[in-house]
């Protein structure tokens, strides 16, 4: 399964692809895009992180173990971000408010 | 089980593949780890740019951004450079594999090179945090915040040198790891059957190159609109 062999032309499309995206990222950055702003930055990083996952690091062919281990570290990322940052909306934990 | 391969194979494997396999799984449950270790960064970073919007806008003005979009081109080249050296030893080329990690540590060395650079401008301007750090009314002058806000700007300066300090201690692990492979690889220690070392050093320098990819426009390019 991890011996799959890629054509060196695949990976030189991924690296151009991962060129035009940081130029996209400093382009974006010198936009207005109101609340959206980091949502777009982030947004494209997380595309080139999924071309480097899929592409350079062989999980599109690193079988389906693989890809469920690579899918949970993002899960429990999730769940770091997701719960810690719903603590911070909801309990009004605002450290410039604090008294 | 004469043949020059089986040298590699550990007796508690059935077979090559299956070595390989448990490798690959294994460096990813390592990655999964690294990938919270830097999460916890990450969050941290979330909530007190969150919290401190408008300080860390004013002083990621204070990094260099053609520098690190300079950085980003060179470790995204490191990267394919390093899927090169992968596919050449996939297919046992062994020198080729070798000159392909040498040009990826040579691309590392410019980026951790341009990072002491961009540290030391830091260190000049006394906007490392600690007791060095600029006094409250300087700060506000140099940093286009208010005096109060000089602790708020110090977090932003502290999660700048945690976050690409510690993606620069990964590199900095890699390097010598990446040269050692490029020995043995010259060597002829790899083979199509058994280059498992040089495949799992590959998905580490990956790994370091998507924080860097992350790392870019959350310090460098926020507050530029």
């Amino acid at each position: 399964m991890s011996d799959h062999v890629v054509s060196p032309k695949l990976y030189v499309a991924i690296f151009l692809a991962l060129m035009v995206l940081t130029a996209a990222t400093v382009w974006a950055a010198g936009q207005d895009f109101g609340a959206y702003n980091t949502a777009v930055a982030v947004g494209i990083a997380v595309t080139k992180a999924t071309l480097v996952i899929l592409f350079f690091m062989h999980v599109r062919w690193g079988g389906k173990l693989v890809q469920l281990f690579v899918a949970s570290g993002f899960i429990w990322l999730g769940i770091l971000l997701a719960i810690t940052l719903a603590d911070y909306v909801s309990r009004g934990w605002s450290l410039t408010n604090a008294p | 089980m004469s043949n020059a391969h089986s040298s590699a194979l550990r007796h508690h494997f059935a077979n090559l593949d299956q070595q390989k396999d448990s490798s690959v799984l294994g460096m990813w449950t390592f990655i999964v780890q690294e990938i919270l270790f830097f999460g916890g960064l990450f969050l941290v970073y979330t909530i007190y740019r969150h919290e401190y919007f408008d300080v860390f806008e004013a002083c990621s003005h204070h990094l260099d951004w053609k520098l690190g979009a300079a950085n980003t081109v060179v470790l995204i080249f490191s990267s394919l450079t390093m899927a090169m050296g992968v596919h050449a030893a996939a297919l046992g080329q062994k020198k080729a594999t070798a000159a392909w990690l040498v040009l990826t540590i040579v691309l590392g060395s410019i980026f951790l090179g341009v990072k002491v650079v961009e540290y030391t401008e830091k260190f000049e301007h006394h906007l490392v945090p600690g007791p060095h750090f600029l006094p409250p009314e300087e700060a506000a002058h140099e940093l286009k915040i208010q005096p109060s806000q000089t602790g708020q700007a110090q977090l932003y300066f502290s999660l700048y040198f945690a976050m690409t300090g510690l993606h620069a201690i990964h590199m900095i692990i890699g390097i010598p790891i990446i040269l050692y492979l490029a020995w043995r690889s010259w060597h002829g220690a790899y083979t199509p059957a058994y280059h498992t070392p040089v495949e799992l050093t590959g998905l580490y320098w990956h790994f370091v190159d998507i924080v860097w990819i992350f790392l870019f426009p959350l310090l460098y390019l926020i507050g530029h609109h």
